[in-house]
């Protein structure tokens, strides 16, 4: 621990050469967003070709600068950039500044390389779309607000990022909003998104109260003199950040629903890079974490109740797109676990992301190829045997699909398994129920992910009609094939080889040496037997059994998981009802209330005056009457004050 | 003597509102014409003083004038302002000529003549930056109270169906107020040491009053300007008159007079009695919080769309009371930013709410749906500026929101925890009305609704702007407002709570 | 003779023209007990104008002949015109300043 604060409160170095480019990074997508939003129909012609180039443009200052980052000592590889003066108020000074660290850097390249090809990708995919240029300048506006995301250097920056990702996901999953499910998907996304945010506010304020700094290097310097209490409340409240941005549990529902946004946005956003952020902070948050060991519990917790959860619902999900979702969210909960277990599982939960980047994204991209050729058809009962006809879908597919089951060698392999075994680390009950989920989880993984690659390529063409199947454009193909190059030796190249645990030590610290409850071969061979045991199963059921069109009633247990678990019921009924009534009970209690009250008042007073009114008779005895009346008062009074 | 900038910047519009109500009837178009190009001088001249303007100056205020007007009570026409002032008439010449060009064929139907609302816009607007640059308690009450006359006649004789009902309604708040603050005024001219210029505010703060007597004398003035703000309950004047309101009227009711409220808490209340408000204090803060919460919550539950925005309002105005009276730095310099924020933000809501319901021909919610895909600039924009009514990073109500949070934070910690829940609250709001009206298929109404039309977008382009560069740079604004804050802060003799880490900032 | 008495004679007839303006209808009747309670009042001023020994309540008198005078002109010109328009000199006939 001791190291770890350290290593990210010491002063990072102003940036110079080849990093004074590091705003460029989140400038050139931000002005491909611009110049397509603000542009309208003029740039229709060009608009996606620009929005494809510039997160490349963005990519290669991204590589420049890592290899450049290479160069440089492993104590040595922070370097902060200071744009501008923010928010300046008496003691609250936030200043807009970008920091390049290891852990950035491997955001900064996952999010321009596997941006690039999906927006590539697109540009294919939708073709046909008469808003192409919009949905460009949304993905734009996507990749500058994560850049944002990663490389801020105080949290109040990375919340900008934090809500322009938000914004993003917003967008794009109600691209297609004349379809009113289409946009309540993308409202429920914000507002769960809105109250992860709610705990990202309260924990930046705490830190303001608590350090009167919300940068991290004023945050993680003084993180020493917090209190125990103050850590747990600062570390669950951003633990609420992440939960809402990362889909995990209890803000999890919105996932599913956001799949009626176009594929390549499920790929870029809720697969690859946007949900994995609540990992990333986390992560970044290690110092407060690593004080608070109630907080990183829950967060270890909420990971494996999420993992367990997304890989039941996706055994039940026949949408294509709504069961890659059960499983980002399932494997984004093996992230959580790790990233909750401290030192020893922040490289493997950031490894697990990196691969979980790639081999996602092809998966995804590789259903957007199949819905394509399928006329946008997304059940699974209505694919099957499209091996034949779509080749490369198919291989590319196929390497994700073995990448994430952790097929031996392939890049789930690598990392899913280290965070195995990181769980199993410790002693007590904790490595035998947490190890024991990701060990079941694994092969859960194993089963619906093969279920989904059966359904899909082989067995019986259950196709409709009308459909004719055929492979995709080489646009769409060749980022397939690149992203299944990634999946399948992503894990290689930085697993065994011990990369990633060196490029990252400066930042997540050095874990010590801790045994594992069961020997480590025992766990590989475990986790082995499980995954071909769960793969098997698949195979039985979906392959070597008539898959019928309409699905079976099930067993209880399926049919729950087919509604995600009546989380949407639950939500419904402790949330949007009461709230609904409420919101209509108080518009009652305004009107008649606040409002009637003083109506009321103005009632009673108008309802007086015209008593008094009928005093006015006309008649002029009256009148003289009263005066006579009113001369004698005086009269009497006069005398009475006499006498 | 130096230049009377701020006479002549609120005598423009008094001038030009006369000369417009003098122009001959029937010529409507040359009236809002000659209106329009008035209303463009105050804002090059307060450009020109916001750029002279020093705020390193030690003087608690800038092109000051000073002139007897009735000695024999120590009334003087006193002008002069601070940073916080200045920020205010600045948002007040930027939001009239955007109004008088949105309102350009409001006044046209009906028997009304146009040229006596483009008067009465003007009237308002010379009223409203003379209460914002008026240094006399006196002065400022007359302003406070001459501000109705206009507003009065722009609601009751240009507004909906229920015109009158919410004018007269209107009136009644605030001059119920106005009185309440016409006898702490006469209140505080017996209890302060008299003589010449009794009433500049110079001479006032520092004043010392008995505990009940200030309290007294604070309640009467609190009372004026919560009813004014509107704070929560004291509000429901303010959904009527917006909603019945013609649209450029309603921003500068909303976006402009209420801030007329708030602005007096910050003048007024905390200088003059720091006691009392210290001692108001965690009343009306809870106030604030249920404020922000209730005004969210009937927002979400409205059918009409500029009832709906109006309760975001007092949403709102809740954020900002609750900063300026946690007595933070930051949270007072996060309120007067929000003042500026909100006016903007707001105006872009109701211009743009304006230009759909006129095409509409209804306010019902209910009544829209599709627009986005036969009129995607209105759609954008309009979200646009519900974003930035949700404070959304990178918009600027962001930045005001969340320092009056981290202010509060910083004193009082559940107040600030339940006030964030309005966040959400806030995308609720907000993302329900857009997808309540522009999402969906077109229904056959609907799918009649044009684009906007190049006035329109040369309305709603300078607000977005504004909104879009403040989020991203709201230093050059903050610069102006701190010292104001900080000098009322040193009035109030409040200090920000240091880091409460132990060891931390030694 | 004792002064007062002429004190109680004003006193009576006043309130003998009160009594008719409160109680007549006929609108020449009302008025001519106003004219009578003005001349009770003038009896009382030099009555006590007498008692005090100086001039101040002969002159009101005059004043108040003066205005009683002007107040005949204007009062029974209005009489005749709603006499001519209503055919009738009834007050309670003329009600119509009511609420």
């Amino acid at each position: 621990m001791g190291t770890l604060l350290a290593a990210q409160s010491h002063q990072a170095a102003g940036a110079s050469g080849v990093f004074s480019l590091t705003w460029l990074l989140v400038a050139l997508p931000m002005l491909g967003a611009a110049v397509l939003l603000l542009g309208g129909r003029r740039t229709d012609r060009f608009g996606h070709l620009l929005g494809a180039a510039l997160p490349g443009a963005a990519f290669v200052v991204g590589v420049i600068e890592f290899i450049a980052l290479l160069g440089r000592d492993g104590s040595d590889r922070a370097l902060s950039q200071h744009l501008f003066s923010w928010v300046p108020a008496g003691g609250f000074q936030v200043d807009v500044g970008l920091l390049v660290d290891p852990l950035s850097m491997c955001f900064v390249l996952l999010i321009t390389g596997v941006g690039t090809l999906i927006h590539v990708y697109s540009i294919g995919y939708m073709e046909h779309d008469p808003d192409r240029r919009r949905f460009f300048g949304y993905l734009n506006l996507f990749v500058a607000a994560m850049l944002l995301l990663v490389l801020a250097d105080s949290y109040l920056t990375l919340y900008v990022g934090w809500e322009g990702v938000g914004l993003a996901s917003y967008l794009l999953i109600g691209f297609w909003s004349y379809n009113p499910a289409y946009a309540a998907a993308a409202k429920k996304a914000f507002v769960a998104n809105r109250v992860g945010d709610f705990g990202l506010s309260v924990a930046i304020m705490i830190m303001f109260a608590q350090l009167g700094t919300v940068s991290f290097q004023g945050v993680f310097a003084g993180a020493g003199h917090l209190s125990e209490g103050v850590a747990t409340a600062m570390g669950l409240m951003l633990l609420l950040g992440a939960c809402g941005k990362s889909a995990q549990f209890p803000l999890q529902s919105w996932l599913g629903d956001a799949m009626a946004g176009p594929t390549p946005v499920s790929a870029l956003i809720h697969a690859a890079t946007m949900v994995t952020a609540g990992v990333y902070l986390v992560v970044r948050s290690a110092p407060i974490f690593e004080l608070a060991p109630n907080a990183q519990l829950v967060v270890v917790i909420v990971g494996a109740v999420t993992l367990i959860f997304g890989a039941i619902v996706g055994c039940a999900k026949d949408d294509i797109k709504k069961a890659l979702a059960a499983s980002t969210m399932s494997q984004i909960g093996y992230m959580m676990l790790a990233a909750g277990l401290g030192p020893v599982g922040y490289v493997f939960a950031i490894f697990h992301l990196l691969t979980h980047g790639f081999f996602k994204a092809g998966l995804f991209l590789g259903a957007g190829s199949v819905m394509h050729g399928m006329n946008d058809q997304v059940d699974m009962r209505r694919f099957g045997g499209l091996a034949t006809v779509m080749k490369v879908t198919w291989i590319t597919f196929g390497l994700g699909w073995l990448a994430i089951i952790g097929f031996p060698g392939l890049s789930g392999f690598w990392s899913k398994d280290k965070i195995i075994e990181a769980a199993f680390v410790g002693d007590g009950w904790r490595p035998w129920v947490f190890g024991l989920a990701a060990l079941i989880g694994a092969g859960v993984t194993a089963f619906y992910m093969t279920r989904v690659f059966l359904l899909t390529f082989h067995g019986k063409r259950r196709w409709s009609e009308d459909v004719h199947p055929h492979e995709s454009p080489l646009v769409m193909t060749v980022p397939l094939m690149i992203l299944a190059v990634g999946s399948a030796f992503l894990g290689l190249l930085l697993g065994p080889t011990g990369a990633l645990k060196t490029w990252l030590e400066p930042v997540t610290g050095v874990p010590g040496d801790e045994s594992t409850a069961l020997p480590l071969w025992s766990l590989t061979v475990l986790t082995v037997v499980l995954v071909v045991a769960g793969a098997g199963l698949a195979w039985s059921m979906y392959l070597r059994e008539e898959v019928p069109v309409t699905a079976p009633r099930g067993s209880w247990l399926t049919r729950a998981a087919r509604v995600d678990l009546y989380q949407d019921a639950l939500n419904e009924s402790l949330l949007m009802r009461p709230g609904q009534y409420l919101t209509r009970s108080l518009v009652y209690a305004d009107n008649r209330g606040i409002d009637g009250a003083v109506n009321g008042l103005a009632a009673l007073i108008g309802g007086t005056s015209g008593r008094f009114r009928r005093l006015q008779t006309g008649f002029v005895r009256s009148y003289a009457l009263s005066m006579f009346g009113g001369a004698a008062l005086v009269v009497g009074a006069m005398l009475l004050v006499r006498l | 003597m130096s230049f009377p900038w701020l006479t002549v910047i609120a005598a423009v519009p008094l001038a030009g509102a006369v000369a417009v109500a003098l122009l001959p009837s029937g010529r409507s178009l040359l009236a809002k014409q000659v209106a329009l190009g008035v209303s463009l001088v105050p804002l090059v001249l307060t450009v020109v003083m916001s750029l002279k303007f020093d705020s390193g100056s030690a003087a608690a205020f800038q092109f000051t004038e000073n002139h007897d007007w009735i000695p024999q009570f120590g009334v003087s026409y006193a002008l002069g302002v601070d940073g916080i002032g200045l920020v205010l008439i600045a948002l007040t010449t930027v939001l009239t000529p955007v109004c008088l060009l949105a309102s350009w064929r409001d006044a046209e139907e009906g028997r009304r003549s146009a040229k006596a609302y483009f008067a009465l816009m003007l009237l308002l607007e010379a009223a409203m930056i003379g209460v914002f640059a008026a240094t006399d308690v006196f002065l400022f009450y007359v302003l406070f109270e001459a501000m109705l006359i206009p507003m009065y006649f722009i609601i009751g004789a240009y507004g909906g169906a229920q015109r009158s009902y919410a004018a007269v309604k209107f009136l009644l708040y605030s001059l119920f107020g106005g009185l309440l603050m016409l006898a702490a005024v006469i209140g505080l001219f017996v209890v302060s040491k008299g003589g010449d210029h009794a009433f500049l505010l110079q001479n006032l703060v520092g004043t010392h009053f008995s505990p009940s007597t200030e309290r007294l004398l604070f309640l009467g003035f609190f009372a004026a300007f919560a009813i004014k703000a509107p704070l929560w309950p004291l509000h429901t004047w303010l959904p009527d008159a917006a909603a019945e309101a013609p649209p450029g009227g309603a921003v500068l009711l909303v976006g402009v007079m209420d801030k007329v409220g708030t602005f007096g808490m910050i003048r007024l209340c905390l200088p003059l009695f720091p006691d009392a408000s210290k001692w108001a204090a965690p009343v009306v803060i809870t106030l604030a919080v249920i404020g922000i919460l209730y005004g969210a919550l009937l927002a979400i539950a409205q059918t009409d769309l500029k009832r709906l925005i109006a309760y975001t309002s007092i949403s709102h105005f809740g954020f900002i009371t609750l900063g300026i009276f946690a007595m933070t730095t930051q949270a007072q310099s996060g309120s007067t930013l929000y003042m500026v924020n909100h006016g903007f933000s707001t105006a872009a809501l109701f211009l743009i709410a304006g230009f759909l319901i006129s095409r509409r021909g209804s306010r019902a919610i209910d009544d829209f749906g599709g627009v986005q895909r036969v009129a995607p600039m209105l759609a954008g924009t309009f979200l646009v500026a519900g974003l930035s009514s949700l404070a959304l990073p990178g918009l600027s109500s962001f930045v005001s929101e969340f320092l009056v949070l981290v202010g509060t934070f910083t004193r009082y910690e559940v107040a600030a925890v339940v006030a964030t829940a309005g966040i959400i609250l806030a995308s609720l709001y907000i993302l329900l009305m857009y997808q309540r009206t522009m999402t969906g298929e077109p229904t056959e109404e609907t799918s009649k609704l044009t684009d906007l039309t190049p006035r329109e977008a040369w309305v709603v382009a300078p607000l977005l702007a504004v909104i879009i560069a403040l989020g991203f740079y709201p230093k050059p604004v903050l610069d102006v407002i701190n010292p104001a804050v900080a000098r009322t802060m040193h009035q109030v003799g409040q200090h920000d709570p240091a880091p409460s880490a132990e060891g931390v900032g030694k | 003779m004792n002064p007062m008495n002429y004190v109680y004679l004003s006193s009576f007839l006043f309130a003998i023209g009160a009594a008719g303006v409160l109680l007549r209808r006929n609108a020449i009747v009302v008025f001519m007990c106003v004219e009578l309670m003005l001349n009770a009042c003038n009896l009382a001023f030099v009555t006590f104008a007498r008692m005090q020994g100086n001039l101040d309540g002969q002159v009101i008198a005059f004043f108040v002949m003066v205005v009683a005078a002007a107040e005949v002109v204007v009062g029974l010109s209005i009489i005749v015109v709603i006499f001519r328009t209503r055919r009738s000199a009834s007050v309670d006939g003329a009600n119509l300043l009511k609420y």
